[in-house]
Formats: C-alpha cells, sequence, structure tokens
C-alpha cells in the first residue's frame, strides 16, 4: 500500500505538489493523469525517491520511505520510463537481469527468471536474449522495458509514460500486456500519461491532477459520469458518454423544437409548421408545462379556420423526464406510436424531443465523438 | 633517395642496431610512463569534472590553454624547474598526456545519455554503480581514444627529450641534425614514425573491440 | 622587445604562407574526396598518417629534401595543416542536405556550378574552421623550425633553452601564445558570424 500524507514540492516560487494526500492499494493499477505541469510524474518520482518532497510523507506499506535508503527502495520498486533508457552496452538479458544481479541473485536464479519474462511477452529467450537493444523495435525495446522493471518481482511498479513514444498499433498492444501480466502478477501499478484513452484502458482508478493537486480521484466509469470538474470533462473530450457509461434521456434529446400555446390558433400552426417543416408539434399550457401533441393531420382532419389547437391535442406521445435511463427511453422511443418521445424537466415544462435522428446522432457522437453536422 | 642511399641506410642501422634498439626502449619507456601518468590523473579527474560541472569549464579551458604552449617551450620550462635528463623529460610528456584523455573522459561521460542515468538511478544502482556498469562502459571508447591521441602526441614530443639528455629516438635525430648526417636522422625518424603510426593503428583496432556490438552500427 | 619585432613578423610569415599553401591544396583535395568516392578513404587516411608522424621525425626528414632553413618548416607545417583542412572540407560537403543538390541539378547547374554556387557557400564555416585550427597549431608547431635552422620565435625559446634563461624562453613563447590565442579568438568570432550568415541559416 502506497500512501501520501500532505506531500508537497515545490521548485522556487512554482508549487508542484499541493498537500497530496492519498493511497493506493496493493494490486491496484492507478493512473495519473492530468495537463502538463500538474505534478503526475513528479507524483512518481516521489515514491521511489528520484525527487524528495519539501513537506509531507509518503509511506509504503506503513513505512516512512524518508527513512528507507533510496537506492535499496529503488531495488524493491520496478520503474518504467518514457525513453525506455535500457542500456545499450548491455544485452537483452543483461538488461533484464540488471536488478537481480544488483540484489546478487546467483546465475541460476536469475536466468530463470529471465526466460520465464520473455516467455511472458512472446519473445523467445533462444531468439532475443542475447540480442543488444539497438538490435530491437521500438515496441520490443519497451517490453524489455517492463520485463527490467519486473525481474526482482517488485510488488509495485513505476511506469512514467511508458508508451508515449510508441505507434498506435504497438502501444495498444503494449497496453494489453501490461494489463494482463499486472493482473497475472498482481502487481500494484503507479502509470503516468497525459492520453486519457489510455488511462480509460488500464486503469482501476484515476488519479486526475492539476496543478500539483488531485481534481478527482476515482474508477474511470465514475470519472466518465461524474466529472468533478469542467477541466476533466474537457479532457476526457469524446470520452462523455462512452459506451458503457450510463446515459440519460437529455443525451439524446434535441432542445431546438417547436413549441405553441394551447390558444394558438389552427391556421397560425400550420403556418409554423410548414415553415419548420415539420408535421407536429408540442403544445402548451399558459405556465408553459407540456400540454400534449398536435399534428399536421389532425388540424387537417379536424381544424376549422380560428380554432384553437388545445382543442385538437393528442396525447399518444410518450413523456419521459430529463433523467429517465437512456435504455427506457430507447425502448419507449421504439414503441413510440408518433415516432418520437417528449422530454420533460422536472417542472413539467418541456426541455426537447427525441427522435430517431437524434437519438442514432448521439448515439454516434458517443462512439466517434463530436459531429460536426 | 637512390637505391645506393638506401643501401648505406640499412648498413647503417645494422651497424647501429643495438643503439637504435637502445633508443627505441627508452622511447618507449618515455610513452609508456607518461601516458600511464597521464591515464591515472586524467581519467579520475575527468570522471571528478563530469560531478562537477561548474568546475569543469574553467579547468578544460585551462587544459586547452597549456595544449597550445610549443611543445620546445614546455621542455625548457620544466629543464629550468628539474635540469636536465629524465624527469624534466617525463614531467612534460606527462602534461601532454594528461590533456586528451582529460577531454575524451568528461566528454564521453558527460554525453551519456540522461535517459540510461535516468534508468539506472530508477532501478536502484548506486552512483559508484552507474559510473562503473553504464557511465564508464558508455564512455569508453570516447577514453580509449583520448589515449589514442595522448600517445601520438607524447611519441612525437617524446623526440624532444633528446634535446635536455632523457634519450629516446630523438637523440639519433637530433645527432644527425647536429652533423648533418642523414643516416642518423633517418634512424631516429623512421622507427619514430613508425611507432606512432603502429601504435595508432593498434589503439584504433582495440577501440573498435571493446565498443560492445549493441553500440556499433545501428543506432536507435 | 623591439629586436622581437622582426622575429614575430618572420614567425607570422612562415606560417601563414604555410597556411595558404595548405588552404589551397587541402581544400582542393577535399572537394577531391568528396567528389570522388573511392578516393576519399585513401586521403583522408594519408592526411592522418602524416599527422600521425612525429614533429621532429618530419621536418628531420623534410630537412633532407629540403636543406636547413625556412622552406624545410613551411613544408612541414604545410603537411601538418592538410589535415584538418581537408577533413573539413569534406564533412562540410558531405553534410549539405540533399535537397540542395537534387535542387541545384535539377536547375541544370555543371558540377562546378554546383560546388561553387551552392556546396561551397553552404560548407564555408566549416572550411574557414578547419583553416583556424591549422593555423593556431601551426604557430605553435612553428617554433620547432629553429632545429632544422629556420627563423621565427623559435629562436629565443631555443637560445633561453641553452642558457638556461627563462627571460629568453618567455619573450619566445609569449608572442606564440599570445598569437595563437588572439587568433583563436578572432577566427572564432568571424566563423560565428559565417555561421550566421551562411545558407544554412
Amino acid at each position: 500500500m502506497i500512501e501520501f500524507e500532505n506531500v508537497s514540492k515545490s521548485y522556487g516560487e512554482s508549487k508542484v505538489l499541493d498537500r497530496l494526500n492519498f493511497r493506493i492499494n496493493p494490486g491496484e493499477f492507478v493512473v495519473l493523469i492530468g495537463p502538463s505541469g500538474c505534478g503526475k510524474t513528479t507524483t512518481l518520482r516521489t515514491i521511489n525517491r528520484l525527487i524528495e518532497p519539501d513537506g509531507g510523507k509518503v509511506f509504503i506499506n506503513g513505512e516512512d520511505i524518508s527513512k528507507v535508503n533510496p537506492v535499496q527502495l529503488r531495488r524493491t520498486i520496478g520503474y518504467v520510463i518514457q525513453q525506455i533508457g535500457l542500456f545499450p552496452n548491455m544485452t537483452v538479458e543483461e538488461n533484464i537481469a540488471v536488478v537481480p544481479k544488483l540484489l546478487k541473485y546467483p546465475k541460476e536464479k536469475w536466468q530463470p527468471i529471465v526466460r520465464e519474462l520473455l516467455e511472458l511477452v512472446g519473445m523467445p529467450y533462444k531468439e532475443n536474449a542475447h540480442k543488444y537493444p539497438s538490435e530491437l523495435s521500438g515496441g520490443q525495446q519497451q517490453r524489455i522495458g517492463v520485463l527490467r522493471a519486473l525481474a526482482a518481482s517488485p510488488p509495485i511498479v513505476l511506469m512514467d509514460e511508458p508508451f508515449g513514444a510508441l505507434d498506435p498499433i504497438t502501444r495498444e498492444a503494449l497496453q494489453e500486456e501490461v494489463k494482463r501480466i499486472q493482473k497475472k502478477l498482481k502487481k500494484t501499478i503507479v502509470f503516468v500519461t497525459h492520453d486519457m484513452d489510455e488511462a480509460l484502458r488500464m486503469a482501476d482508478t484515476i488519479v486526475f491532477m492539476s496543478g500539483g493537486k488531485i481534481l478527482q480521484m476515482a474508477s474511470p466509469e465514475e470519472l466518465l459520469q461524474n466529472p468533478a470538474d469542467p477541466l476533466i470533462s474537457e479532457f476526457m473530450g469524446k470520452h462523455k458518454g462512452a459506451p458503457g457509461a450510463s446515459l440519460t434521456a437529455g443525451d439524446f434529446m434535441k432542445t431546438r423544437v417547436l413549441k405553441a400555446s394551447r390558444k394558438t390558433q389552427t391556421l397560425q400552426s400550420v403556418e409554423l409548421m410548414r415553415k419548420r417543416d415539420v408535421n407536429s408539434m408540442i403544445v402548451v399550457n399558459d405556465d408553459d408545462t407540456y400540454a400534449g401533441t398536435v399534428s399536421l393531420d389532425t388540424i387537417k382532419a379536424l381544424g376549422k379556420a380560428g380554432k384553437e389547437i388545445g382543442d385538437m391535442m393528442e396525447d399518444q406521445a410518450p413523456i419521459v423526464n430529463l433523467n429517465e435511463d437512456a435504455h427506457d427511453t430507447f425502448e419507449k422511443l421504439y414503441t413510440s406510436p408518433v415516432g418520437y418521445v417528449v422530454v420533460l424537466n422536472d417542472d413539467k415544462t418541456v426541455a426537447g424531443l427525441i427522435t430517431k435522428t437524434s437519438m442514432a446522432k448521439a448515439m454516434g457522437e458517443a462512439l466517434w465523438g463530436e459531429m460536426l453536422s | 633517395m637512390g637505391g645506393n642511399a638506401v643501401m648505406t641506410f640499412v648498413a647503417f642501422c645494422i651497424d647501429h642496431q643495438k643503439d637504435i634498439f637502445n633508443c627505441l626502449v627508452r622511447h618507449f619507456q618515455l610513452v609508456g610512463i607518461s601516458v600511464a601518468a597521464g591515464m591515472l590523473i586524467a581519467i579520475p579527474l575527468g570522471i571528478f569534472l563530469s560531478r562537477f560541472k561548474h568546475f569543469a569549464l574553467a579547468v578544460l579551458r585551462l587544459a586547452g590553454m597549456v595544449q597550445t604552449i610549443p611543445g620546445l617551450v614546455m621542455l625548457g620550462f620544466a629543464l629550468l624547474l628539474f635540469g636536465i635528463g629524465l624527469p624534466p623529460a617525463l614531467f612534460v610528456l606527462s602534461i601532454y598526456a594528461i590533456l586528451p584523455i582529460l577531454q575524451n573522459t568528461y566528454t564521453g561521460i558527460t554525453e551519456v545519455e540522461k535517459s540510461y542515468i535516468e534508468a539506472a538511478k530508477g532501478i536502484g544502482m548506486t552512483n559508484g554503480q552507474i559510473l562503473r556498469k553504464i557511465e564508464i562502459p558508455l564512455a569508453l571508447s570516447s577514453i580509449v581514444g583520448g589515449i589514442r591521441t595522448s600517445v601520438v602526441f607524447t611519441v612525437s614530443w617524446a623526440t624532444l627529450a633528446g634535446l635536455i639528455g632523457a634519450g629516446g629516438l630523438g637523440d639519433l635525430i637530433w645527432t644527425g641534425l647536429s652533423t648533418y648526417n642523414t643516416n642518423y636522422i633517418l634512424a631516429g625518424a623512421v622507427p619514430s614514425a613508425i611507432v606512432a603510426i603502429a601504435l595508432s593503428g593498434l589503439i584504433s583496432i582495440i577501440q573498435k573491440s571493446i565498443t560492445p556490438r549493441g553500440l556499433k552500427g545501428v543506432s536507435v | 622587445m623591439s629586436n622581437l619585432t622582426p622575429l614575430i613578423i618572420e614567425h607570422l610569415l612562415i606560417v601563414l604562407a604555410a597556411v595558404a599553401i595548405s588552404a589551397v591544396i587541402g581544400v582542393s583535395l577535399g572537394i577531391l574526396s568528396y567528389w570522388v568516392r573511392p578516393l576519399d578513404k585513401i586521403i583522408l587516411w594519408v592526411a592522418e598518417i602524416i599527422q600521425t608522424i612525429p614533429t621532429l621525425a618530419l621536418l628531420a626528414m623534410l630537412m633532407i629534401l629540403f636543406g636547413l632553413g625556412n622552406i624545410t618548416i613551411i613544408a612541414g607545417l604545410v603537411l601538418y595543416a592538410l589535415m584538418p583542412i581537408i577533413r573539413n572540407t569534406y564533412i562540410g560537403l558531405e553534410a549539405i542536405p540533399a535537397h540542395l543538390k537534387d535542387a541545384a541539378r535539377g536547375m541544370g547547374m555543371s558540377k562546378p556550378q554546383q560546388l561553387i554556387k551552392i556546396e561551397i557557400p553552404f560548407s564555408l564555416p566549416l572550411i574557414f574552421s578547419g583553416i583556424k585550427i591549422a593555423l593556431v597549431n601551426s604557430l605553435s608547431i612553428a617554433v620547432m623550425g629553429v632545429l632544422i635552422g629556420a627563423g621565427g620565435l623559435g629562436y629565443p625559446i631555443y637560445r633561453g633553452i641553452q642558457t638556461n634563461s627563462l627571460e629568453r624562453i618567455l619573450s619566445g613563447a609569449i608572442p606564440v601564445v599570445l598569437m595563437a590565442m588572439i587568433l583563436d579568438y578572432l577566427m572564432t568570432k568571424m566563423e560565428k558570424w559565417m555561421v550566421r550568415k551562411s545558407p544554412q541559416n
């Protein structure tokens, strides 16, 4: 377990970490994310004492790490960096075995570890162990970078934007591998990224930081549903309402709907609808609450000039509350005899309308991001 | 130079083989001792400077200035300080030997990519281990390059040692120059040139052979 | 000091004459290495071998050819100065971006036109830097001229050694070191100016 207690760090005037308090449980995959300069990398580097905080304490399993020899500490914590940093003068095997060797493991002990780890990422020992880093592709290099961090079986692994320099396809493959390895070996991983996709894909818990503070620490699910700060929603961009997150009726409706008072006269109504090129409209009471709907067909069938539309309203359109669950709304839309659903605010005024078109558009946006047209 | 002159020279060399051999041995001693001294001083100093960079600029600039002082002048200083013989010659040669090794050790170590140091530190290497396992191996080729330059310099300046009675192949050249004897000149000049070229080539080969495979050819 | 002035001038003239000759030969050989591919390795290798030969050995052998006097030291300095000039010319020309060469060829420039209009201007700062290195080194090496009967500032230094006179040694050494430092400083400034003016920027 890793605990931060009032951890602060300043460089001159600028506060990089501002009284951080949080806790990471064993076996948890925690992703630190935020805009650049938010303090996420600094936070990570305080865990293995590459950075010493000015104030506060960091505990690992209840032990104040400032009392632990930093070199000894680092040997028990895996570390993976974006620049990979495989030692070019050492072979793949030597790179992976470097920490076990520092810990004075005998060869009989570290060599099977190397074999096993290479097996784990699908790089057979025989073909790869004696290559030099320069003979590997970027993705393979970072696989070895991860293995080097795992070799002495540290319970905690720190990863600082490990896949930032890789192409998207390799990155995705490595994300999956690391997630798989983490689950298999039950590691606690603290992972820094600025890529929300990556965070959502990998994290058990996301720590969103800004200005050296934690804005929100929550599961990806929770972060998507209830972002605690506009900055977080902005950062998530297209992920707002990603599949699996719970959407409400409000997310699918169109708000530009044709409304008219029940006192509106028939001819005027026909004109309004024609102008907007729709064939029905919503009728509201004097206090702006929902009264019903009226369709062009009904007016043509029943209406006479000068009559008020309030007299020929229908109530076949299903009604949902703004916060109605997306799934229920969807069913109502499909069973609606009029082909749309009316969305009401809590005070019964009209919030909008969901049509099949607006529904499709909203789903598209949820899947593929903002749509322009 | 005609065939006749070559024959005369060969005959001269055979005649004086013992002298030439002794001078050659002395030359090697001069070079060997001064380069060894240069390494002993320059490599630790270079490492030290790479740790304390604010000293480094001043020291390296000073070293660069010393290097522009002509060899003859340095020899003159040493002569005035220590008198005639081996010590002043070794003193001057050692100073010349230090400079290239110092420069190359310093640049070799400071040019080691930051990410390697960061990674090494992050996985729990002590400063000493980072130096031994990462920095020195990565700087080794540069350091050996410095030693090569240093050897070439000292082989060259050691020919001047003859001027202050320290012997070496310079003695033969010097005798030849002052008596206008071509054979003496060649008996000193040719071996010293061969020694310089051979040592330089040899160290180049060593330099290549100690460069780990991972650092050759394809880079990341 | 007054009796030093002619020596300083002589020293400087020897060095300037040698570096000027060496610059003409060195730049030509640099261009040749650049143009005629298989020659580059040989030319650079030979220049390096020459530089490896101990100074006194080279000068003494040249003396056999040219006799005692200034010609011999100039010949020696020319040979020593070749290496930095050839190398820098070659590297400078090699470093020209391929798109520039393509553009020049595409516009229908002949090889010499490319060289004069594009390649030389482009690599000029580096060539100049090679000449600077040659010049500074030569100032120091020229002191050795006294051993083969040449003039210049080697004379007071050598006399100082023979007579155990620090004063005499310094009277020769200080002007040499000062000239080297001043020339280095001025030429480094010029080099920076050239880099700023160079077509690269």
